[in-house]
């Protein structure tokens, strides 16, 4: 099939709010994602004021605390973090990337776009009705989510918040069929699958997870609704419930934990894949060397991805299991750690020797090997059913999620932001802002979290309001829990900046050039930056190299964007010298043109 | 060293290796097909994960369930005369939607034949055997709710009979309906001429997704009725 032209179409509504163009969406996505992270950022404050300092905050009462939490997590990871890594980013960046005008659909793009809001929209609504939102844990666990009045939030705010989830999943699966779609489809001439950067890749495989995960979300989700719509009892046991024997009985709640898990692993999976691609971007492009094994990269996603459908029972260690399924997930669990760990040596090894820019998105990107190393490590003794046992709903699991998931994941996001900045509205960032944003996010994010690995040991639990009620506690743990709000009131001061240091880069900033970074990625090859709206103009550009040919020997600069021809270079090219060893690799499948380097 | 090309490389590998690597290996695309029809695959893969943890959940609840469970050949029978006949209804319905596929089968034919009529025709029968079944499937919820079924309780023993049942049926009711649209809107595009110059592959997009619901039908079919 031809690719499709798009008219330019004039008028403010239809060029900034109704619009067609995936960059635009993407920036609506991110900027929703944005601020209703920056929401789940306030909630998160008052969280950490009630357990730095219990009891001098009259608002924070155990109810609303629950309902802050619950909030908070899924806010967090199904609001922020999934749309804005696969709407925001991979919105913006696939079509780009692999040399299309836009994607394969744009007008159910635009409706993915609308969708998303809407599901935002019902979730804030939860904070206006009666009751407010559900309390019932982020993971929503029956039978608290569905009894009534078993935990805060359980008439109106449950019922909002699985609404809002099954909106939410409508508008991802709209995404996703785009976004896969468009890169099996709509690759430009040359542009062979391993000559995607990873960043596509990550996205790719993300979105294929999430049209695979998504659907046991959506259907726990509807169960849960029915049971508390219509009084179903798919997930209700026989219960009393405050001294009265309740009307249900016969449901199995554990049926629920395998639905909401067999998405939940694969959802963390859904954020950090396509974070790991942006970081291996990040990396390549500011440390100036090719990416170290690029195949190994892809084929470790790959097998993450797959490896990734099969563990989610490891959430559900002390649920109760036949110790043989205990046994199948502890080492499904234990086998994901190789093809992660096989990732992580490449990033080293990029950097090795590497002709380090220490910029502010490379800042990020090494933040973002740092957190995800710590995090992942951390994931193994959870991953074995006997250290399970005790640190389960301890903060050590608390810990581990928000270092592996949370701030890994934003590491790769600002890291993006920052990096893509330039080509999104024309203008640089304010470098030295972004630095102190850095800097504060990194050393406070450890000192947030890595404590809360102690605590996990210590043997504190999670989810509770107040801990003073614990006896066996050493009393340091209030020292700590001291600290640590302290440090996350920094933090969140920090993404102040950030967020300051968007608006008024993007409306004062210097000018930037088309390609600031001396990137290879077609993105930065646009006509115009930032680019027009059908993204090439007269031509599309035509690929003839892997994404990763940075410091290749002999050339005239130290990166060759992908869309340069052989030809065009032999000009410039000397021999190498004698015992000067040739550093780029060449990239498979490369028979498609001139590729001798 | 003169790089070997694809072809040189891969010709010692069986023929459907050969070009399967030699898809997945291309530029541009992927698959040679339209980019719809391409969505269409990647969606119906999707919502098979949908029927299939409904299905897993359903079969889950059932043997979790402390009540007895009702007899599918009891509860589904039709009563003509003085006997009980069971699954007629269910084998009409069935029978039905199976035959939908057929005449949906030939409106493809047409379609890339060009001869509008009969593609229209076509489409339209299919369009109508599919309201026929939703109609079947009216009167077997009536018949049920009738009969003191609901879907928090059934007067034969478990709730969840009720609850999987109503849930999963409507569901695919849902996408029967949903197909039932879809078709008229091909239909009518069919008559008016609209794919003269793009070409019928959506009438066979189309087709693609009814052939999908169809075939969630015979599951749904087995796991509720037959077992
Ligand atoms: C080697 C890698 C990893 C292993 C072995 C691992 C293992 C585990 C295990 C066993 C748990 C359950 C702990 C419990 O509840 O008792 C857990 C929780 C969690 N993990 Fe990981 N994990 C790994 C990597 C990751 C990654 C990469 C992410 C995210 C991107 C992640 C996100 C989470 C989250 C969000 C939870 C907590 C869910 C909750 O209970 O609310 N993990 N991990
Ligand atoms: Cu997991």
């Amino acid at each position: 099939m031809s690719e499709k032209t798009h008219r330019e179409h004039g008028g403010f509504w239809s060029r900034y709010i109704f619009s067609q163009d995936h960059k635009v969406i993407a920036v609506q996505y991110t900027i929703t994602a944005l601020l209703i992270g920056l929401f789940g950022l306030v909630l998160s404050w008052l969280l950490r004021l009630q357990l730095g300092f219990p009891g001098s905050f009259q608002f924070v009462n155990p109810g609303s605390y629950y309902q802050m939490l619950t909030q908070h997590g899924m806010i967090m990871i199904v609001y922020l973090l999934t749309a804005i890594l696969l709407g925001g980013f991979g919105n913006y960046l696939i079509p780009l990337m692999i040399g299309a005008r836009d994607m394969a659909f744009p007008f159910l793009n635009m409706l993915s776009y609308w969708v998303y809001l809407l599901s935002v929209i019902v979730l804030m609504a939860a904070f206006l009705v009666p009751g407010g939102p559900t309390g019932a844990g982020w993971t929503l666990y029956p039978p608290l989510s569905a009894l009534p009045n078993a935990a805060p939030g359980s008439g109106w705010g449950i019922k909002l918040m699985l609404v809002s989830l099954v909106i939410f999943i409508a508008a991802a699966t709209m995404g996703g069929l785009n976004y896969v779609t468009t890169v099996l489809q709509c690759r430009t001439k040359g542009m062979t699958l391993m000559r995607m950067p990873l960043s596509v890749w990550g996205i790719f495989i993300a979105s294929v997870m999430a049209l695979f995960a998504f659907p046991a979300l959506f259907v726990g989700g509807v169960m849960l609704l029915f049971d508390n719509l219509l009084g179903t009892s798919f997930f209700i046991p026989a219960v009393t419930l405050l001294g009265q024997q309740l009307p249900r009985e016969g449901g199995n709640p554990l049926l629920f934990q395998h639905l909401f898990w067999y998405f939940g692993h694969p959802e963390v999976y859904i954020v950090i894949l396509p974070a790991m691609g942006i970081a291996s971007d990040l990396i390549s492009t500011h440390s100036r060397k090719p990416i170290f094994g690029y195949n190994a990269m892809v084929i470790a996603m790959a097998a993450i991805a797959f490896i990734g459908f099969i563990v989610w029972a490891h959430h559900m260690f002390v649920s109760g299991m036949n110790p043989y399924f205990g046994f199948f997930f502890a080492v499904s669990t234990l086998i994901i750690a190789i093809p992660s760990a096989v990732k992580v040596y490449n990033w080293l090894l990029t950097l090795w020797r590497g002709n380090i820019r220490l910029n502010v998105p490379m800042l990020f990107g090494i933040g973002w090997i740092s957190t995800f190393i710590i995090g992942g490590l951390t994931g193994l003794p959870l991953g074995n059913v006997i250290a399970d046992v005790p640190l389960h709903d301890t903060y050590f699991v608390v810990g581990h999620f928000h270092l592996v998931m949370g701030v890994a994941a934003l590491m790769a996001i600002f890291g993006g932001i920052y990096h893509w900045f330039p080509k999104v509205t024309g203008r640089m960032f304010h470098e030295t802002l972004g630095k102190l944003h850095f800097w504060v996010t990194f050393v406070g994010a450890y000192a947030i979290f890595f404590p809360m690995f102690l605590m996990g040991i210590l043997g504190v639990p999670r989810r509770y309001f107040d801990f003073n009620v614990l006896q066996y506690l050493p009393p340091q743990t209030s020292a700590l829990n001291i600290a640590i709000t302290v440090a996350a009131l920094t933090v969140g001061a920090a993404q102040l900046i950030f967020l300051g240091n968007l608006i008024w880069s993007a409306l004062k900033g210097k000018r930037a050039e088309a390609n600031p970074w001396g990137a290879t990625t077609l993105e930065w090859q646009t006509p115009t930056t930032p680019p027009p709206h059908d993204n090439w103009g007269a031509e599309i550009p035509t690929v003839y190299r892997w994404a990763y040919d940075y410091s290749v020997p002999g050339a005239e600069r130290d990166f060759i964007p992908q869309n340069v021809p052989q030809a065009s270079l032999d000009v410039h090219l000397r021999q190498p010298a004698a015992g000067e060893g040739v550093r780029s690799r060449r990239e498979p499948g490369a028979n498609l043109g001139g590729d001798k380097i | 060293m003169a790089q070997q090309t694809l072809e040189e490389r891969t010709k010692a590998l069986p023929r459907w290796l050969r070009d399967l690597v030699a898809d997945w290996s291309s530029d541009q695309q992927t698959f040679k097909v339209n980019w719809g029809k391409a969505m269409m695959w990647i969606f119906i893969v999707s919502d098979i994960f949908v029927f299939g943890s409904f299905l897993s959940a359903y079969a889950a609840a059932r043997l979790s369930a402390t009540l007895p469970w009702p007899d599918p050949a009891k509860v589904f029978a039709l009563h003509i005369g003085e006997s009980e006949v069971p699954l007629l209804l269910i084998a009409i319905m069935t029978f039905v939607l199976i035959s939908s596929s057929g005449t949906m089968a030939i409106a493809v034919k047409y379609g890339y034949e060009r001869n509008r009529a009969k593609a229209a025709l076509f489409l339209t029968l299919t369009a109508l055997l599919g309201l026929a079944f939703l109609g079947m499937q009216a009167f077997e919820w009536t018949k049920l709710i009738s009969e003191g079924f609901r879907p928090w309780a059934n007067p034969l023993g478990a709730p969840q009979f009720g609850s999987s049942f109503f849930m999963i049926t409507g569901f695919h009711g849902l996408h029967v309906t949903a197909g039932v649209i879809y078709l008229a809107l091909i239909a009518s595009q069919v008559l008016r001429g609209a794919y003269e110059k793009i070409g019928y592959q959506r009438v066979e997009i189309a087709g693609l997704y009814w052939h999908f619901v169809d075939l969630v039908w015979v599951f749904i079919f087995a796991f509720f009725y037959l077992f």
